[in-house]
C-alpha cells in the first residue's frame, strides 16, 4: 500500500529551508489512503464520541456511528459514562435502534437477550439451555469500547487498546480546552438539536478549512457584507491573531474579531441590556481568574483542532463539529452548540442567533465553505498533472498569523507521521 | 372575516414557489409580514421547539430573511451562484381558520435543487400562519419541518424551501 507514498511523489514534500511545504492531491482522492486511514488514523487515535450533558441522568443514552464504529453511549446505574459496541454477542444485532433516550436496560429484539445499563448480560430466553456459566463469560456481554476516556466532559473512544492517556494526547490543546470550558463555572453543555449533514468533499478538506485564517475574506465576502451593514454595529479592530502548533497533530488559531461573544464581547448591535449581561459575564471572569486570562478566554476567540476530526470553534459561539469520511470524496458531519449551562435566557438567545448567522449547513457562511470544499475536490480530477497543494503561507515567519497556515502543516506533519512513518522521517531529515 | 377556500390559498402558496423557483426572491421576501418568521429546525427536535433555546437549520426574523435574500442575489453568495435552478413542488394543502386575523395552512413540498450536475431532494411538511392584509395574503411565520434523518447527501439549505 506504501506505493500510494512514492518515492517521486511524496504525500508530504516539505523544504523548510525554501518555505516548501505541499501535499499530495492523491491524499485526498485515492480509495488506498481511504483505507490506510481508517487503520493508521481512525483505529488509532483518540476520537470524540460525545459530551457528558448529552447524558443527564443514568440510563440515558445516544447512539452514533463514530468513525464507522455503531457505538451506543449511556450512563450506568451509578451515573458514570459508558460506551459499549452496539452489537449484541449473540448474532450481532444493534441492541439499541434508538438515536436517543432513556432506558433501564437495553433489550435486543432479535432473541430477547437483555443488558444492563454497564452492558451485562442479564437474563435471555431459554437460559437452561445455555452452559450454567454461560452469564459469567466476558463474550457473553455487550463489549465496551477498547478505550475510552474524558477531559471536562468531553469523552473520546479508541480502538487501539496501547494508545497513551487522552490528557497525555491531548498535549497543548489541553489548555485551549481549558480555557472554553472555564467560561462556565457550572460546566458546558450541548444544546438540544443537532446538525447532521455531508460535504461531497475529502474529510481533510474540512480539517484545513476549520482553522483556516486565509480564506475568510474572500470565502466569507457576504457574511461579512451582513455583520458590518445590517447588523447596526460590530466591532472594528486590527491586531491579527496567531496559529500554534500544540502538538500531536493539534492546532489552534487564536484572536479577535469583530463580532460579539456571549462570554463575554459586546457589540453595539446586543443594546443596553446585552451590555448589562455581557459586562457582569466578564466581571464575574476576571474575579475568578484575573484580567489576563479573563481578557482571552471572553474577548479572544478561537479555532481549536483536536486531531485527527474533531474542531471547537470558540468564535460568535461555539461549534463542536467531527466529520468521518465514508469514501475519498464524502464525509459526514455531525455538529452541535456548545454553551455555559444555566446561561441567562437572553445569552442563550443570542448565542443561537450568532451562531445561525455564521454557521451550520443553513447559515450565511458554512455553506459558502462546503461550495469551496467540493470545488476543490473536482479540481483534484487533474491530480496527474497538477499533484501538488501548498500550504507553506507564513513559513518564512518568526511568529506566523491566524491567516498563515502553519496549523494546517501541523495536522499534515502528524497525519504523514501516521501514514507514511519512513517518508515521514527522510522528510524530516531533508527539513534539519 | 371572510372564508378563505383552499383554493385561493393553494393559489397564493404556487405563486410563493413559482417567485422562489424564477429566484425573484425580493418579490418574494414582500409576501412576508414586517413581524415575519422563516424556521427550519434541525430534525432531532420536536415540531414546536424553539430557536430561543435550540439549534435549528434557520431562524430568521423578517430583518434576517431580508439579508438572507440581499445575500442570496449576490454574486458573492457562492454556493448560490451561478443559481442552482429549484422546483418547489406543493401539495395536500390544508386550511383552518382561527378566530383571530390568522389562517393556520399546512402543506407538504419536495423541493428539488440542480447545481453541477448533482440534483438533490427536500421533502417535509410547511407549516404557515397567514394573514390578510389589504384584501392581500401575507405569510406571517413559514416553518418547514423536513422528513430526513439529516441533511444527506445534500449537505446544505443553501435555497430557500
Amino acid at each position: 500500500m506504501n506505493s500510494a507514498a512514492s518515492a517521486n511523489r511524496p504525500a508530504v514534500l516539505v523544504d523548510q529551508d525554501k518555505h516548501v511545504f505541499k501535499v499530495s492531491r492523491r491524499n485526498f482522492i485515492d480509495p488506498d489512503i481511504l483505507s490506510m486511514e481508517k487503520e493508521r488514523i481512525f483505529e488509532s487515535n483518540w476520537i470524540y464520541l460525545g459530551h457528558g450533558s448529552e447524558l443527564k441522568k443514568p440510563g440515558d443514552f445516544v447512539t452514533r456511528s463514530v468513525a464507522g464504529r455503531s457505538i451506543l453511549f449511556t450512563r450506568d446505574a451509578s451515573g458514570t459514562p459508558v460506551a459499549l459496541l452496539n452489537t449484541c454477542p449473540h448474532r450481532g444485532m444493534q441492541v439499541c435502534r434508538e438515536r436517543k433516550g432513556s432506558a433501564k436496560s437495553f433489550q435486543c429484539f432479535y432473541h430477547g437477550w437483555v443488558f444492563g445499563l454497564d452492558g451485562k448480560l442479564r437474563s435471555q430466553p431459554g437460559e437452561d439451555s445455555y452452559d450454567a456459566d454461560f452469564k459469567n463469560r466476558e463474550s457473553s456481554h455487550l463489549t465496551p469500547v477498547p478505550r475510552f476516556e474524558g477531559y471536562r466532559d468531553f469523552y473520546f473512544v479508541c480502538f487501539d487498546r496501547n494508545i497513551q492517556p487522552l490528557v497525555d494526547y491531548l498535549a497543548g490543546a489541553k489548555d485551549f480546552l481549558d480555557v472554553i470550558c472555564d467560561q462556565s463555572e457550572e460546566g458546558m453543555s450541548i444544546v438540544k438539536g443537532t446538525h447532521e449533514y455531508s460535504v461531497r468533499a475529502n474529510w481533510k478538506l474540512l480539517t484545513e478549512n476549520s482553522i483556516d485564517g486565509y480564506h475568510a475574506s474572500t470565502t466569507h465576502a457576504s457574511y461579512f457584507d451582513i455583520l458590518m451593514q445590517s447588523n447596526g454595529g460590530a466591532n472594528f479592530r486590527s491586531g491579527a491573531g496567531r496559529g500554534y502548533d500544540l502538538g500531536n497533530g493539534h492546532a489552534v488559531i487564536q484572536g479577535q474579531a469583530p463580532w460579539g461573544r456571549p462570554v463575554a464581547d459586546w457589540i453595539p448591535a446586543w443594546g443596553e441590556e446585552g451590555k448589562k449581561e455581557v459586562d457582569r459575564i466578564y466581571a464575574r471572569l476576571v474575579e475568578r481568574f484575573g484580567e489576563e486570562r479573563a481578557f482571552r478566554i471572553a474577548k479572544m476567540g478561537r479555532n481549536l483542532f483536536i486531531y485527527p476530526n474533531l474542531i471547537i470553534n470558540d468564535i460568535m459561539a461555539i461549534v463542536v463539529r467531527t466529520y468521518y469520511p465514508t469514501a475519498p470524496d464524502y464525509m459526514v458531519v455531525n455538529s452541535w452548540a456548545l454553551a455555559p449551562l444555566n446561561e441567562s435566557a437572553w445569552s442563550r438567545k443570542y448565542r443561537l442567533n450568532n451562531f445561525l448567522e455564521f454557521l451550520g449547513p443553513g447559515g450565511f457562511a458554512t455553506p459558502d465553505d462546503a461550495e469551496a470544499l467540493e470545488h476543490c475536490q473536482r479540481g483534484f480530477s487533474n491530480y496527474e498533472d497538477v499533484p501538488y497543494s501548498d500550504i507553506s503561507k507564513g513559513m518564512n515567519k518568526e511568529n506566523p498569523s491566524s491567516a498563515d497556515e502553519l496549523q494546517m502543516r501541523a495536522f499534515w506533519m502528524q497525519w504523514n507521521k501516521q501514514m507514511f512513518p519512513e517518508s515521514a522521517k527522510a522528510a524530516k531529515i531533508k527539513a534539519a | 372575516m371572510t372564508k378563505v377556500t383552499r383554493s385561493e390559498i393553494e393559489e397564493f402558496l404556487f405563486e410563493e414557489a413559482d417567485l422562489l423557483d424564477k429566484w425573484r426572491l425580493p418579490e418574494w421576501l414582500s409576501l412576508f409580514t414586517d413581524d415575519a418568521e422563516y424556521h427550519v429546525p434541525c430534525m432531532d427536535l420536536p415540531a414546536d421547539a424553539s430557536p430561543d433555546d435550540s439549534l435549528f437549520y434557520i431562524a430568521d426574523d423578517r430583518m434576517r430573511l431580508g439579508e438572507r435574500v440581499k445575500r442570496l442575489m449576490k454574486r458573492t453568495a457562492h454556493v448560490e451562484f451561478p443559481h442552482s435552478k429549484t422546483r418547489h413542488m406543493v401539495s395536500n394543502v390544508r386550511v383552518k381558520e382561527r378566530e383571530d386575523e390568522n389562517i393556520d395552512v399546512t402543506s407538504v413540498f419536495a423541493t428539488y435543487r440542480t447545481k453541477d450536475g448533482v440534483t438533490d431532494l427536500y421533502v417535509g411538511l410547511s407549516n404557515y400562519v397567514i394573514r390578510q392584509v389589504d384584501g392581500a395574503f401575507k405569510i406571517r411565520s413559514k416553518r418547514c419541518l423536513l422528513d430526513s434523518d439529516a441533511l444527506r447527501p445534500s449537505g446544505r439549505i443553501s435555497i430557500i424551501l
